[in-house]
């Protein structure tokens, strides 16, 4: 007998998901038979807001557009301003950037550790994973002065040099943290839970993904080895030795050996950077902000974020402000196209753990 | 996984050992946790440091920061008396207003908890509403890590043994990507415009120069001041001594500024095509007057835009003033003042030259002929030294022998000159005896640092082997067998403080006598005014009081219809003291004749 279907709504408020955004769900019995999903809760407007901002000023927006690592962000606003102004940055705060960048990506993955296993129930893993976050926090607030918002990768190079004994701090928690990686593959990715609950499930077709510019760790799980990192090397990546995980499956298993395996890269990249570390300054120091204003141009960066590749278009009317400050990340196929297409047929207890393996990012949709 | 994964199950429950792991983040009793030393918290503002420049303010993104008036903290030159008042409501920690801070005095500490339910205790003045937060501070301003930008692009200029063979000008000016450069540097703060005597609009000019909008800041800067070229080139420039930028570092070159922006128009019709002034249409007052120094310049330019009928009357043959007489020509070109009285008189002031008012023309004539008068007569009679000898040949006053010097008359000072005096008059006749091959010595009584002229100046002098000898007191002037002077002898002096607060006092030691050979000594230790032009019953109704004449607010005498500015009258006795006084009497005499109207 063919069942009736209901409409369930999820979000905007709900603990599953990723942040402030809605999905109605037609569903019979468990089975989603349609997905809509309703953005605009958290409409901040960063792109606008920036314009009414000087460059200088509308970095510290940049860190907004994805609370989990804001960071990359940052990053590619300022090269994407460097580039369109032509101001080089000095090794060592290229050296520093992708120090914080590949501390981000840790201390992002290990907050999707947290996601990924509470929408399966396993608390456990969360409750660990938010701790250990908590060292690498500790060592953003140290170099950065914050702990989350850092605010500290701007045009020029870095706000501030490591403070003294730094270098030792990171690698001590760089050593814990690969101490821990085991028991987190105990707790986790050997959990029969975790694997009845991933394996198989939400598969991305791979090309599907590709058609869809699907990026990051969603299009690494479908066997497709894309990391900007290694395709279009930025900072001092080129230099530095590290490997791109890559699984086949296209299902949320597979995504997560991805992320999985990157903290291992990311630790490896973070031991490389301190040992090769320059010396020298950490910032090439721009104009005074209030006069500085750049020539009429436009520029594009890329980086490799944590949820995949995003990229900054920014443009300068000749003025001191941006005439036009684009984000391009992963949220908006993950969060919209992608999640609508992959959440036809899947269970409704799924919903929160296909959301957690997209990566899907609300106020980046909303930027 | 058809059948059952028994590692699956158990591996999990490794999870159990941690039941044997200290804790990490419980503590019992609670401890605060003690945040880094770098951490980004609350506000905390030196108040004795700040300055009030309000570049916290402009910075903030959030608009999180207003400038209030603090009690404690009052206004003066250099400090707008206001403080930054920090909404915690919208504040995000970003901290750019510390790397705005030019003077460092505002800074973040490590104070991050603050639970209150009245919303308005989240508005903040740092420093007054939490003093502790000075031993907190954390995030902090260093010149290293600062957006401000210290360094000053420098001017280019002639070497000084180069300067020395020709009166040709020593500051080349800036190109125009260092104007673009050095007015990029400023914050717009406005303290400057709050101490230029005239309120110059100086953020405006430099934001236009900044901007590559030569032509609007001409338009800014002809907006009060109708000598620009003139300040551009020789103000005092009290300005750069309150900038903000100079708590830290060097002050912005406003001078030079406006020297690039006024010499972007290098005719008197560029000058007038650009500025384009509004001149209104007559209104049949006349004014008459007297001097054509940079106050009576400037009172004859804006009352000629306002309509009325301007004639200037002057005793020498050119205008100008002391800046064409008193100011040598490799700080002040003629044809750069040239230019600037063209562009005056092209707009309708007419200026009687050679006309000197108390024998020419007598001043109850001016006084008849005209609605209004305004002095601006200047102070043209030297100080004498009082001591012995000082009538010898070859014993002269400093505006003198500058008079002549600038009037192209040919002076003799022989190969060794000393100047007496410390001020701008003594530098500038110790240079011009460099430029006639003199070898010049300068005696000051006070040390250099005490030295009333312009720093840069002294350093000019420096350049170009001038001798500076500080606390030396003349006591004589010896002369040869022809009556012509010889020698200077001086007593070397010792600084004694001074009890009364004031700057330390030169006491002569007694036996230190020192003699130098001299073939020309040049006094130069002050003027005074020459007021015999005020005959009969003038000199009863105008009043003066030590030397200078008593005025109110528009410059107005104790003769209503009679007006004066320029050094007879305001105790800085420099250019743009003068412009201003002559800026002030036109309104007043607008007001006055207006108004009866």
């Amino acid at each position: 007998m063919r069942e009736k279907a209901t409409t369930l709504y999820i979000g905007p408020q709900h603990p599953g998901i990723t942040g402030n955004m809605m999905i109605r769900l037609k569903v019979e019995g468990d089975t989603i038979v349609k997905a809509i999903t309703e953005v605009g809760y958290l409409h901040r407007s960063f792109e606008k807001l920036a314009e009414r901002r000087n460059w200088l000023q509308a970095f510290t927006l940049m860190c907004r557009f994805c609370v989990p690592e804001p960071d990359p962000v940052e990053e590619t606003y300022s090269r994407a301003v460097e580039l369109l102004e032509g101001r080089s940055v000095p090794d060592r705060a290229k050296f520093l950037r992708v120090l914080v960048l590949e501390l981000a990506r840790i201390s992002s993955q290990l907050l999707w550790y947290g996601g990924q296993g509470a929408s399966l129930g396993l608390y456990t893993i969360g409750q660990w994973s938010v701790g250990d976050r908590n060292y690498i926090l500790d060592l953003f607030e140290e170099l950065t002065g914050a702990r989350v918002y850092h605010m500290y990768i701007w045009p020029g190079g870095v706000r501030r040099d490591m403070p003294e004994g730094f270098e030792k701090r990171v690698l001590k928690t760089m050593d814990y943290l690969e101490g821990r990686l085991d028991e987190y593959e105990a707790l986790m990715f050997d959990n029969a839970i975790f694997k009845k609950r991933t394996q198989g499930i939400a598969i991305i077709d791979k090309e599907k993904a590709i058609e869809w510019g699907v990026v990051g760790p969603p299009l690494r799980g479908c066997g497709i080895k894309s990391d900007i990192r290694i395709d279009d090397p930025y900072e001092v990546y080129e230099h530095l030795d590290f490997e791109i995980p890559v699984y086949e499956g296209g299902d949320i298993w597979a995504r997560a050996l991805v992320r999985r395996d990157e903290i291992r890269q990311s630790i490896r990249i973070v031991r490389q950077v301190i040992k090769e570390m320059p010396g020298g300054s950490y910032y090439n120091k721009v104009p005074n902000p209030q006069k500085w204003t750049i020539q009429k141009g436009d520029a594009y960066a890329r980086t490799e974020a944590v949820r995949g590749e995003i990229g900054f278009y920014v443009v300068s009317d000749g003025s001191n402000h941006p005439r036009r400050a684009h984000m391009r990340g992963a949220a908006y196929v993950h969060g919209i196209t992608l999640l609508e297409d992959i959440l036809k047929g899947a269970n409704v207890a799924d919903v929160s753990s296909i959301m957690n393996s997209l990566g899907t990012c609300p106020p980046e949709i909303e930027r | 996984m058809s059948f059952f994964d028994l590692k699956g199950t158990l591996s999990p429950f490794s999870a159990l050992k941690q039941f044997g792991r200290k804790p990490h983040t419980i503590q019992y009793p609670k401890e605060d946790k003690e945040a880094a030393d770098r951490y980004r918290g609350f506000h905390y503002n030196e108040m004795e440091d700040c300055i009030g420049c309000g570049n916290c303010s402009t910075i903030c993104q959030n608009a999180a920061i207003d400038m209030v008036k603090v009690e404690g903290q009052e206004a003066s030159k250099g400090d707008s008396g206001l403080r930054p008042r920090v909404d915690n409501g919208r504040c995000c920690w970003c901290g750019l207003c510390v790397d705005v801070c030019p003077t460092g005095s505002l800074s973040l500490t490590k104070d991050y908890l603050y639970v209150s339910d009245d919303a308005d205790s989240f508005l903040f003045t740092p420093g007054l509403d939490n003093p502790g937060g000075k031993d907190n501070v954390s995030f902090f301003s260093t010149k290293e890590s600062s957006l401000n930008d210290f360094a000053r692009i420098p001017m280019p200029e002639l070497e000084g043994k180069e300067r020395i063979k020709s009166f040709a000008e020593v500051v080349l000016g800036y190109n125009e990507a260092e104007a673009r450069a050095e007015a990029s540097r400023c914050i717009s703060c406005g303290l400057c415009s709050e101490v230029c005597p005239e309120h110059m609009h100086i953020p405006e000019y430099i934001n236009a120069i900044a901007g590559g909008n030569d032509q609007d800041a001409l338009r800014i800067i002809y907006d009060n001041n109708p000598l620009p070229e003139m300040c551009g080139k020789v103000c005092t420039r009290r300005c750069e001594d309150v900038c903000a930028i100079q708590t830290r570092g060097e002050a912005i070159a406003i001078r030079w500024l406006k020297r690039y922006a006024t010499e972007t128009a290098d005719n008197a019709e560029l000058i007038r095509e650009i500025v384009n002034p509004e001149i209104k249409e007559a209104n049949g007052y006349k004014v008459g007057i007297v001097g054509a120094g940079p106050s009576g310049l400037t009172a004859a330019y804006y009352l000629a835009l306002r309509g009325f009928d301007v004639s200037i009357y002057e005793s020498n043959k050119q205008a100008g003033g002391m800046t064409m007489y008193g100011i040598p020509k490799y700080r002040f070109p003629e044809d750069s003042l040239q230019k600037q009285i063209d562009y005056i008189t092209s707009i309708g002031v007419k200026i009687h030259f050679n006309t000197s008012v108390g024998k020419d023309i007598s001043f109850e004539e001016v006084y008849k002929q005209n609605d209004a008068v305004f002095m601006g007569v200047g102070f043209l009679k030297p100080w004498t030294l009082g001591i012995e000898g000082e009538e010898l040949k070859g014993s002269e006053q400093a505006v003198t022998f500058l008079h002549a010097a600038n009037s192209g008359l040919q002076v003799d000072v022989g190969d060794k000159v000393a100047v007496i005096g410390g001020g701008n008059v003594a530098i500038d006749a110790a240079r011009v005896s460099a430029r006639m091959n003199a070898e010049v010595t300068i005696l000051y009584r006070r040390r250099v640092e005490d030295m009333p002229a312009d720093w840069e100046e002294i350093e000019g002098a420096e350049d170009e082997g001038i001798n500076i000898v500080p606390q030396a007191i003349p006591i004589k002037f010896h002369s040869d067998e022809t009556g012509r002077i010889k020698s200077v002898e001086y007593l070397k002096a010792k600084m004694v403080p001074d009890e009364g607060g004031g700057r330390p006092k030169p006491v002569p030691i007694e036996g230190s006598n020192t003699i130098v050979e001299v073939t020309a000594v040049l006094g130069a230790i002050g003027q005074q005014g020459d007021y015999s032009f005020l005959k009969g019953e003038f000199e009863e109704k105008i009043k003066t009081e030590r030397g200078r004449f008593v005025v109110n607010e528009f410059q107005q005498t104790s003769d209503p219809k009679v007006f004066a500015g320029g050094d007879a009258v305001n105790r800085t006795a420099d250019a743009i003291s003068a412009i201003a006084d002559g800026y002030r009497a036109v309104k007043g005499i607008e007001e006055m004749l207006m108004k009866k109207a």
